[in-house]
Protein backbone atom coordinates (compact mmCIF):
# COMPACT_ATOMS: atom_id res chain seq x y z
CA UNK A 1 0.00 0.00 0.00
CA UNK A 2 1.20 3.61 -0.80
CA UNK A 3 1.21 5.98 2.09
CA UNK A 4 0.78 9.30 0.92
CA UNK A 5 2.78 11.85 2.93
CA UNK A 6 2.27 14.74 0.78
CA UNK A 7 0.38 17.29 2.65
CA UNK A 8 -1.19 20.61 0.70
CA UNK A 9 0.91 22.08 -1.81
CA UNK A 10 4.38 21.18 -0.44
CA UNK A 11 4.68 19.66 2.82
CA UNK A 12 5.13 16.12 4.33
CA UNK A 13 4.28 14.85 7.07
CA UNK A 14 6.23 11.45 8.23
CA UNK A 15 4.65 8.17 8.94
CA UNK A 16 7.13 7.10 11.42
CA UNK A 17 8.89 10.04 13.23
CA UNK A 18 12.49 10.32 13.02
CA UNK A 19 14.38 10.67 16.20
CA UNK A 20 17.65 12.89 16.43
CA UNK A 21 19.71 11.01 18.67
CA UNK A 22 22.29 13.46 19.21
CA UNK A 23 24.08 16.44 18.58
CA UNK A 24 27.32 17.83 18.56
CA UNK A 25 28.94 21.93 17.76
CA UNK A 26 32.19 23.22 17.48
CA UNK A 27 32.25 26.76 16.96
CA UNK A 28 35.23 29.53 17.07
CA UNK A 29 36.64 31.87 19.12
CA UNK A 30 34.04 34.45 18.32
CA UNK A 31 31.06 32.72 18.93
CA UNK A 32 32.58 31.42 21.98
CA UNK A 33 32.51 35.33 23.54
CA UNK A 34 28.82 35.08 22.05
CA UNK A 35 26.27 34.35 24.60
CA UNK A 36 25.17 31.08 23.80
CA UNK A 37 28.56 29.85 24.51
CA UNK A 38 27.79 27.13 27.60
CA UNK A 39 25.51 25.43 24.97
CA UNK A 40 28.66 24.16 22.19
CA UNK A 41 30.64 21.58 22.94
CA UNK A 42 33.64 23.10 22.34
CA UNK A 43 34.97 26.39 21.47
CA UNK A 44 37.90 27.10 19.74
CA UNK A 45 40.66 29.36 20.86
CA UNK A 46 41.43 30.67 16.99
CA UNK A 47 40.65 30.60 13.48
CA UNK A 48 43.24 28.30 12.66
CA UNK A 49 43.26 25.58 14.52
CA UNK A 50 46.53 24.46 14.09
CA UNK A 51 45.79 24.54 10.62
CA UNK A 52 47.91 26.11 7.73
CA UNK A 53 45.07 27.72 5.49
CA UNK A 54 41.35 28.37 7.08
CA UNK A 55 39.84 26.25 4.23
CA UNK A 56 41.68 22.98 6.02
CA UNK A 57 40.67 25.00 9.31
CA UNK A 58 36.93 24.13 8.24
CA UNK A 59 37.60 20.99 6.92
CA UNK A 60 38.98 20.16 10.75
CA UNK A 61 36.07 21.81 12.44
CA UNK A 62 33.55 19.38 10.32
CA UNK A 63 35.43 16.53 10.71
CA UNK A 64 35.53 16.94 14.45
CA UNK A 65 32.55 17.61 14.75
CA UNK A 66 31.17 14.77 12.53
CA UNK A 67 33.67 12.42 14.90
CA UNK A 68 32.47 13.49 18.19
CA UNK A 69 28.44 13.57 17.22
CA UNK A 70 29.06 9.75 16.31
CA UNK A 71 31.54 9.13 18.88
CA UNK A 72 28.78 10.56 21.63
CA UNK A 73 25.89 8.54 20.20
CA UNK A 74 27.89 5.31 20.46
CA UNK A 75 26.25 4.00 17.55
CA UNK A 76 29.30 2.25 15.24
CA UNK A 77 30.76 3.77 12.17
CA UNK A 78 29.87 0.88 10.29
CA UNK A 79 25.99 1.14 10.84
CA UNK A 80 25.95 4.67 9.73
CA UNK A 81 24.38 4.20 6.34
CA UNK A 82 24.72 7.97 5.02
CA UNK A 83 26.44 11.55 5.88
CA UNK A 84 24.61 14.31 4.36
CA UNK A 85 26.63 17.39 4.78
CA UNK A 86 27.62 20.69 3.02
CA UNK A 87 29.39 23.79 3.57
CA UNK A 88 29.79 27.54 1.48
CA UNK A 89 33.20 26.95 -0.22
CA UNK A 90 33.63 26.17 -4.35
CA UNK A 91 32.37 22.64 -4.68
CA UNK A 92 32.05 21.83 -0.63
CA UNK A 93 35.36 21.60 -0.25
CA UNK A 94 34.84 21.90 3.31
CA UNK A 95 32.88 18.75 4.09
CA UNK A 96 34.07 16.73 1.28
CA UNK A 97 37.95 17.21 2.27
CA UNK A 98 36.73 16.95 5.95
CA UNK A 99 35.21 13.91 5.79
CA UNK A 100 36.79 12.11 3.28
CA UNK A 101 38.29 9.65 5.98
CA UNK A 102 34.69 8.80 7.63
CA UNK A 103 34.54 5.64 5.28
CA UNK A 104 30.60 6.23 6.05
CA UNK A 105 28.69 7.22 2.11
CA UNK A 106 28.69 10.10 1.54
CA UNK A 107 26.11 12.41 -0.16
CA UNK A 108 26.89 16.28 -0.52
CA UNK A 109 24.23 19.04 -0.26
CA UNK A 110 24.70 22.97 -1.29
CA UNK A 111 21.63 24.85 -0.09
CA UNK A 112 23.71 28.21 0.71
CA UNK A 113 22.84 28.64 4.36
CA UNK A 114 20.11 26.53 4.22
CA UNK A 115 22.28 23.27 4.05
CA UNK A 116 21.56 22.46 7.40
CA UNK A 117 18.04 21.76 7.30
CA UNK A 118 18.19 20.37 3.41
CA UNK A 119 20.45 17.43 4.66
CA UNK A 120 17.88 17.13 7.73
CA UNK A 121 15.16 16.60 4.98
CA UNK A 122 17.08 14.39 3.00
CA UNK A 123 18.20 12.17 5.50
CA UNK A 124 15.13 11.85 7.34
CA UNK A 125 13.41 11.31 3.90
CA UNK A 126 15.46 8.20 3.43
CA UNK A 127 14.96 6.74 6.67
CA UNK A 128 11.52 7.05 6.25
CA UNK A 129 11.61 5.49 3.00
CA UNK A 130 13.82 2.90 4.57
CA UNK A 131 16.44 3.62 2.86
CA UNK A 132 18.67 4.33 6.09
CA UNK A 133 18.52 3.63 9.57
CA UNK A 134 20.94 5.68 11.10
CA UNK A 135 22.68 8.61 9.14
CA UNK A 136 24.38 12.04 10.25
CA UNK A 137 23.71 15.60 8.92
CA UNK A 138 26.21 18.07 9.24
CA UNK A 139 27.11 21.76 7.66
CA UNK A 140 29.96 23.87 8.59
CA UNK A 141 31.27 28.01 7.76
CA UNK A 142 34.34 29.91 8.60
CA UNK A 143 34.54 33.54 8.71
CA UNK A 144 37.64 34.32 7.82
CA UNK A 145 37.03 31.12 4.57
CA UNK A 146 33.92 33.02 4.08
CA UNK A 147 35.62 36.48 3.58
CA UNK A 148 37.94 35.77 1.81
CA UNK A 149 35.67 33.51 -1.10
CA UNK A 150 33.06 35.97 -0.94
CA UNK A 151 34.29 39.63 0.69
CA UNK A 152 37.43 41.63 0.83
CA UNK A 153 40.81 39.85 2.49
CA UNK A 154 40.48 40.43 6.38
CA UNK A 155 43.41 42.63 6.97
CA UNK A 156 41.57 45.05 4.59
CA UNK A 157 41.04 48.35 6.77
CA UNK A 158 37.24 48.69 5.28
CA UNK A 159 34.27 49.39 7.02
CA UNK A 160 31.46 47.01 7.03
CA UNK A 161 27.49 48.65 6.05
CA UNK A 162 25.24 47.91 9.03
CA UNK A 163 23.30 45.62 7.26
CA UNK A 164 26.14 43.27 6.80
CA UNK A 165 26.20 39.90 8.72
CA UNK A 166 28.81 37.79 10.54
CA UNK A 167 29.40 34.73 8.95
CA UNK A 168 29.87 31.78 11.50
CA UNK A 169 32.71 29.88 12.13
CA UNK A 170 31.33 26.35 13.03
CA UNK A 171 29.70 23.38 12.28
CA UNK A 172 26.61 21.67 13.86
CA UNK A 173 25.67 17.63 13.12
CA UNK A 174 23.06 15.53 14.40
CA UNK A 175 22.63 11.59 13.94
CA UNK A 176 19.35 10.74 13.02
CA UNK A 177 17.96 7.40 13.54
CA UNK A 178 14.79 5.16 12.78
CA UNK A 179 14.15 3.99 16.31
CA UNK A 180 13.94 6.08 18.82
CA UNK A 181 12.56 8.33 21.99
CA UNK A 182 13.06 11.59 20.46
CA UNK A 183 12.79 14.37 19.61
CA UNK A 184 11.49 13.79 16.47
CA UNK A 185 11.50 15.31 12.99
CA UNK A 186 7.94 15.13 12.26
CA UNK A 187 7.27 16.68 9.02
CA UNK A 188 9.05 19.46 6.49
CA UNK A 189 8.34 21.99 4.41
CA UNK A 190 11.25 22.19 1.13
CA UNK A 191 10.94 25.70 0.04
CA UNK A 192 10.50 27.26 -3.53
CA UNK A 193 13.29 29.75 -4.57
CA UNK A 194 12.24 33.35 -4.49
CA UNK A 195 13.83 35.74 -5.93
CA UNK A 196 12.93 39.39 -4.34
CA UNK A 197 15.12 41.32 -6.86
CA UNK A 198 17.21 42.17 -4.20
CA UNK A 199 21.10 42.80 -5.19
CA UNK A 200 22.63 44.30 -2.14
CA UNK A 201 25.14 41.57 -1.18
CA UNK A 202 25.61 43.47 1.90
CA UNK A 203 21.86 43.24 2.83
CA UNK A 204 21.31 39.29 2.85
CA UNK A 205 18.53 39.53 4.91
CA UNK A 206 16.32 41.34 3.09
CA UNK A 207 16.79 39.11 0.19
CA UNK A 208 16.09 35.89 1.62
CA UNK A 209 13.00 36.86 4.07
CA UNK A 210 10.38 36.24 1.15
CA UNK A 211 11.61 32.69 1.19
CA UNK A 212 11.44 32.64 4.29
CA UNK A 213 7.64 34.26 4.32
CA UNK A 214 7.39 31.95 1.12
CA UNK A 215 8.13 28.26 2.93
CA UNK A 216 6.58 29.41 6.78
CA UNK A 217 3.07 30.75 5.29
CA UNK A 218 3.21 27.32 3.14
CA UNK A 219 3.52 25.30 6.43
CA UNK A 220 1.15 26.53 7.85
CA UNK A 221 -1.95 26.68 4.94
CA UNK A 222 -0.37 23.03 4.18
CA UNK A 223 -0.46 21.32 7.79
CA UNK A 224 -3.60 23.43 9.08
CA UNK A 225 -1.02 24.64 11.79
CA UNK A 226 -0.95 28.25 12.99
CA UNK A 227 1.65 29.93 14.67
CA UNK A 228 1.17 29.29 18.18
CA UNK A 229 1.16 25.84 17.46
CA UNK A 230 4.86 25.76 17.99
CA UNK A 231 6.88 26.95 21.39
CA UNK A 232 9.20 28.05 19.44
CA UNK A 233 9.86 29.04 15.44
CA UNK A 234 13.45 29.97 14.22
CA UNK A 235 15.00 31.03 11.21
CA UNK A 236 18.85 30.41 10.01
CA UNK A 237 20.29 34.07 9.29
CA UNK A 238 18.11 36.38 8.43
CA UNK A 239 19.59 38.55 11.03
CA UNK A 240 18.43 41.65 12.80
CA UNK A 241 16.83 43.35 9.42
CA UNK A 242 15.62 40.20 7.93
CA UNK A 243 13.89 39.22 11.18
CA UNK A 244 11.84 42.44 11.15
CA UNK A 245 11.07 41.89 7.84
CA UNK A 246 9.78 38.32 8.29
CA UNK A 247 7.82 39.69 11.19
CA UNK A 248 6.35 42.26 8.54
CA UNK A 249 5.91 39.79 5.69
CA UNK A 250 3.97 37.11 7.41
CA UNK A 251 1.58 39.86 9.34
CA UNK A 252 0.73 40.99 5.94
CA UNK A 253 -0.65 37.94 4.94
CA UNK A 254 -2.58 37.03 8.28
CA UNK A 255 -0.39 34.91 10.63
CA UNK A 256 1.45 36.76 13.34
CA UNK A 257 5.12 34.84 14.37
CA UNK A 258 6.11 37.83 16.48
CA UNK A 259 5.61 36.87 20.25
CA UNK A 260 7.89 33.06 19.52
CA UNK A 261 10.05 33.48 16.77
CA UNK A 262 13.69 34.21 16.79
CA UNK A 263 16.45 33.72 14.71
CA UNK A 264 19.79 31.75 15.26
CA UNK A 265 22.03 34.61 13.82
CA UNK A 266 20.23 36.86 16.43
CA UNK A 267 20.91 35.08 19.28
CA UNK A 268 24.47 34.04 18.47
CA UNK A 269 25.82 36.97 18.80
CA UNK A 270 25.58 39.69 20.83
CA UNK A 271 25.32 42.65 18.48
CA UNK A 272 26.11 45.68 21.13
CA UNK A 273 29.37 44.35 22.14
CA UNK A 274 30.63 42.27 19.20
CA UNK A 275 30.45 44.08 16.35
CA UNK A 276 28.70 41.95 14.49
CA UNK A 277 26.06 44.48 13.04
CA UNK A 278 23.10 42.71 11.46
CA UNK A 279 23.69 39.39 12.99
CA UNK A 280 25.34 35.64 12.28
CA UNK A 281 24.66 34.10 8.95
CA UNK A 282 26.26 30.75 7.17
CA UNK A 283 25.25 26.94 7.22
CA UNK A 284 26.98 27.13 10.28
CA UNK A 285 25.37 28.90 11.99
CA UNK A 286 21.77 27.56 12.49
CA UNK A 287 23.96 24.18 12.40
CA UNK A 288 25.90 24.67 15.57
CA UNK A 289 22.78 26.96 17.10
CA UNK A 290 20.60 23.87 16.29
CA UNK A 291 23.15 21.42 17.68
CA UNK A 292 23.81 23.26 20.47
CA UNK A 293 21.13 25.45 21.87
CA UNK A 294 17.74 24.74 20.17
CA UNK A 295 18.74 20.64 20.58
CA UNK A 296 19.80 21.31 24.36
CA UNK A 297 16.26 23.42 25.18
CA UNK A 298 14.31 19.96 23.45
CA UNK A 299 15.86 17.68 25.84
CA UNK A 300 15.28 19.72 28.59
CA UNK A 301 11.45 19.95 27.79
CA UNK A 302 11.55 24.05 27.55
CA UNK A 303 10.59 23.91 24.29
CA UNK A 304 8.63 20.71 22.86
CA UNK A 305 7.51 21.95 19.58
CA UNK A 306 9.40 23.97 17.43
CA UNK A 307 9.71 25.07 13.65
CA UNK A 308 13.13 25.13 12.21
CA UNK A 309 13.42 27.01 9.21
CA UNK A 310 16.97 27.86 7.66
CA UNK A 311 17.57 30.33 4.63
CA UNK A 312 19.68 30.48 1.98
CA UNK A 313 20.97 33.12 -0.83
CA UNK A 314 21.65 31.41 -3.75
CA UNK A 315 24.54 33.68 -5.42
CA UNK A 316 28.08 33.37 -5.35
CA UNK A 317 30.36 36.36 -6.16
CA UNK A 318 30.11 36.40 -10.15
CA UNK A 319 26.23 36.37 -10.10
CA UNK A 320 26.55 39.75 -7.66
CA UNK A 321 29.51 41.40 -9.89
CA UNK A 322 27.50 40.75 -13.56
CA UNK A 323 24.28 42.58 -11.48
CA UNK A 324 22.10 39.89 -11.05
CA UNK A 325 19.54 39.84 -7.93
CA UNK A 326 20.19 37.15 -4.88
CA UNK A 327 17.27 34.59 -5.12
CA UNK A 328 16.79 33.20 -1.40
CA UNK A 329 15.32 30.07 -0.50
CA UNK A 330 14.14 28.84 2.98
CA UNK A 331 13.74 24.67 4.09
CA UNK A 332 11.41 24.40 7.80
CA UNK A 333 11.43 21.31 9.24
CA UNK A 334 9.24 20.63 12.50
CA UNK A 335 10.67 19.21 15.54
CA UNK A 336 8.57 17.80 18.38
CA UNK A 337 8.76 15.92 21.76
CA UNK B 1 1.40 46.34 7.10
CA UNK B 2 -0.36 46.14 3.97
CA UNK B 3 0.82 43.55 1.52
CA UNK B 4 3.99 44.22 -0.83
CA UNK B 5 3.67 43.33 -4.35
CA UNK B 6 6.48 44.54 -6.34
CA UNK B 7 10.27 44.45 -6.67
CA UNK B 8 9.89 48.23 -6.67
CA UNK B 9 8.11 48.19 -3.54
CA UNK B 10 9.70 45.84 -1.76
CA UNK B 11 13.08 47.62 -2.48
CA UNK B 12 11.93 51.05 -0.94
CA UNK B 13 10.24 49.09 2.66
CA UNK B 14 13.96 47.00 2.63
CA UNK B 15 15.38 50.82 2.41
CA UNK B 16 13.11 51.86 5.37
CA UNK B 17 14.17 48.97 7.27
CA UNK B 18 17.95 49.39 6.71
CA UNK B 19 19.70 51.12 8.81
CA UNK B 20 22.43 53.86 7.93
CA UNK B 21 25.88 53.78 8.38
CA UNK B 22 26.88 56.52 11.29
CA UNK B 23 27.99 59.41 8.47
CA UNK B 24 28.79 62.41 10.91
CA UNK B 25 31.05 59.65 13.22
CA UNK B 26 32.44 58.51 10.39
CA UNK B 27 32.83 61.84 8.85
CA UNK B 28 34.54 62.93 11.91
CA UNK B 29 37.18 60.16 12.44
CA UNK B 30 38.04 60.26 8.78
CA UNK B 31 38.75 63.66 9.11
CA UNK B 32 41.00 63.48 12.31
CA UNK B 33 42.58 60.35 11.57
CA UNK B 34 43.13 61.66 7.87
CA UNK B 35 44.51 64.83 9.45
CA UNK B 36 46.69 62.99 11.78
CA UNK B 37 48.28 60.64 8.93
CA UNK B 38 48.66 64.27 6.67
CA UNK B 39 50.28 65.92 9.49
CA UNK B 40 52.82 62.70 9.88
CA UNK B 41 53.83 62.94 6.61
CA UNK B 42 54.40 66.75 7.08
CA UNK B 43 56.66 66.19 9.77
CA UNK B 44 58.26 63.73 8.24
CA UNK B 45 58.95 65.70 5.32
CA UNK B 46 60.23 68.73 7.35
CA UNK B 47 62.89 66.97 8.84
CA UNK B 48 64.23 65.53 6.13
CA UNK B 49 64.28 69.23 5.09
CA UNK B 50 66.41 69.45 8.01
CA UNK B 51 68.66 67.36 7.63
CA UNK B 52 69.54 68.70 4.18
CA UNK B 53 67.53 66.40 2.17
CA UNK B 54 66.21 68.23 -1.26
CA UNK B 55 62.34 68.54 -1.76
CA UNK B 56 61.75 66.35 -4.51
CA UNK B 57 63.51 63.52 -2.15
CA UNK B 58 61.95 64.19 0.75
CA UNK B 59 58.80 63.56 -0.87
CA UNK B 60 59.65 60.51 -2.15
CA UNK B 61 60.98 59.81 1.70
CA UNK B 62 57.71 60.99 3.08
CA UNK B 63 55.65 58.30 0.62
CA UNK B 64 58.43 55.21 1.59
CA UNK B 65 58.02 55.66 5.36
CA UNK B 66 54.09 55.85 5.05
CA UNK B 67 53.99 52.79 2.70
CA UNK B 68 56.25 51.23 5.11
CA UNK B 69 54.40 51.68 8.18
CA UNK B 70 51.22 50.93 6.57
CA UNK B 71 52.10 47.35 5.35
CA UNK B 72 53.25 46.72 9.09
CA UNK B 73 50.63 47.74 10.06
CA UNK B 74 48.62 45.36 8.43
CA UNK B 75 50.92 42.55 8.97
CA UNK B 76 50.23 42.91 12.63
CA UNK B 77 46.80 42.86 11.91
CA UNK B 78 46.04 46.73 13.16
CA UNK B 79 45.74 48.29 9.81
CA UNK B 80 41.97 47.00 9.55
CA UNK B 81 41.08 48.04 13.19
CA UNK B 82 42.38 51.57 11.64
CA UNK B 83 40.68 51.14 9.00
CA UNK B 84 37.24 50.48 10.41
CA UNK B 85 37.48 53.00 12.97
CA UNK B 86 38.87 55.63 10.70
CA UNK B 87 37.19 54.58 6.61
CA UNK B 88 38.10 56.73 4.20
CA UNK B 89 40.70 58.68 6.46
CA UNK B 90 43.28 55.42 5.98
CA UNK B 91 42.28 54.88 2.95
CA UNK B 92 42.58 57.52 1.16
CA UNK B 93 45.82 58.68 1.89
CA UNK B 94 49.50 56.77 0.36
CA UNK B 95 48.90 54.20 3.77
CA UNK B 96 45.44 53.17 2.00
CA UNK B 97 47.04 51.74 -1.18
CA UNK B 98 49.59 49.76 0.90
CA UNK B 99 47.19 48.22 3.02
CA UNK B 100 45.30 47.57 -0.26
CA UNK B 101 48.30 45.35 -1.49
CA UNK B 102 49.46 43.60 1.34
CA UNK B 103 46.24 42.76 3.20
CA UNK B 104 45.57 40.19 -0.43
CA UNK B 105 49.38 39.29 -0.42
CA UNK B 106 48.84 37.90 3.00
CA UNK B 107 45.51 36.47 2.83
CA UNK B 108 46.20 34.48 -0.89
CA UNK B 109 49.97 32.84 0.46
CA UNK B 110 48.33 29.88 1.28
CA UNK B 111 47.65 29.81 -2.97
CA UNK B 112 51.09 29.68 -3.14
CA UNK B 113 53.55 32.58 -4.14
CA UNK B 114 52.62 32.61 -7.97
CA UNK B 115 48.94 31.67 -8.08
CA UNK B 116 48.32 32.97 -4.70
CA UNK B 117 50.27 36.08 -3.53
CA UNK B 118 51.61 37.21 -7.00
CA UNK B 119 48.41 36.91 -9.09
CA UNK B 120 45.82 38.01 -6.33
CA UNK B 121 47.93 41.08 -4.68
CA UNK B 122 46.35 43.49 -6.85
CA UNK B 123 42.88 42.33 -6.73
CA UNK B 124 42.12 45.57 -4.84
CA UNK B 125 44.09 48.08 -5.84
CA UNK B 126 43.95 47.21 -9.29
CA UNK B 127 41.52 48.97 -10.54
CA UNK B 128 42.94 52.04 -9.04
CA UNK B 129 46.32 51.47 -10.91
CA UNK B 130 44.40 51.08 -14.28
CA UNK B 131 42.17 54.01 -13.90
CA UNK B 132 44.41 56.04 -12.33
CA UNK B 133 47.31 56.11 -14.85
CA UNK B 134 44.41 55.69 -17.82
CA UNK B 135 43.03 58.60 -16.44
CA UNK B 136 46.65 60.24 -16.03
CA UNK B 137 47.04 59.73 -19.75
CA UNK B 138 43.84 61.20 -21.25
CA UNK B 139 44.94 64.26 -19.00
CA UNK B 140 48.42 64.14 -20.58
CA UNK B 141 47.31 64.07 -23.94
CA UNK B 142 44.61 67.20 -23.62
CA UNK B 143 47.77 68.87 -21.85
CA UNK B 144 49.54 68.18 -25.16
CA UNK B 145 46.85 69.23 -27.25
CA UNK B 146 46.20 72.60 -25.71
CA UNK B 147 49.50 73.74 -24.59
CA UNK B 148 51.36 73.52 -27.78
CA UNK B 149 53.21 76.64 -27.39
CA UNK B 150 55.07 75.56 -23.52
CA UNK B 151 55.70 71.87 -25.51
CA UNK B 152 59.18 70.85 -25.55
CA UNK B 153 59.72 68.22 -27.60
CA UNK B 154 62.95 66.39 -26.36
Amino acid sequence: MIIIKKVGKQSYILSNPITIKESASIVGPKEKNGPLHQFFDKCLEDEFWGEKSWEKAESKIIKETVNMVISKSGIANADIDFCFAGDLLNQCIASSFGLRETNIPFIGLFGACSTFVESLIVASSFIDGDFAKNTVCAASSHFCSAEKQFRFPLELGNQRPQSSQWTVTGSGAVILTKDGTGPYITSFTPGKIVDMGIKDVNNMGAAMAGAAEDTIISHFKDTGRSPNYYDAIFTGDLGYIGKDILIDLTESKGYNIKSNYNDCGVLIFDKENQDTHSGGSGCGCIASVFSGYIYKMLQEKKYKKILLIATGALMNSTSSQQGESIPGIAHAISVEL
Amino acid sequence: MRQINSIEEYQKYVNTKTPNSPIIKNCFNAFWVGGLICAIGQIIFEFCKLRGIDETNSYIIVSMLLIFLSAFLTGLNVFNKIGKFAGAGSLVPITGFANSIVSPAMEYKSEGYVMGVGAKMFTVAGPVLIYGISSSILIGLIYIIFNTQNLILV
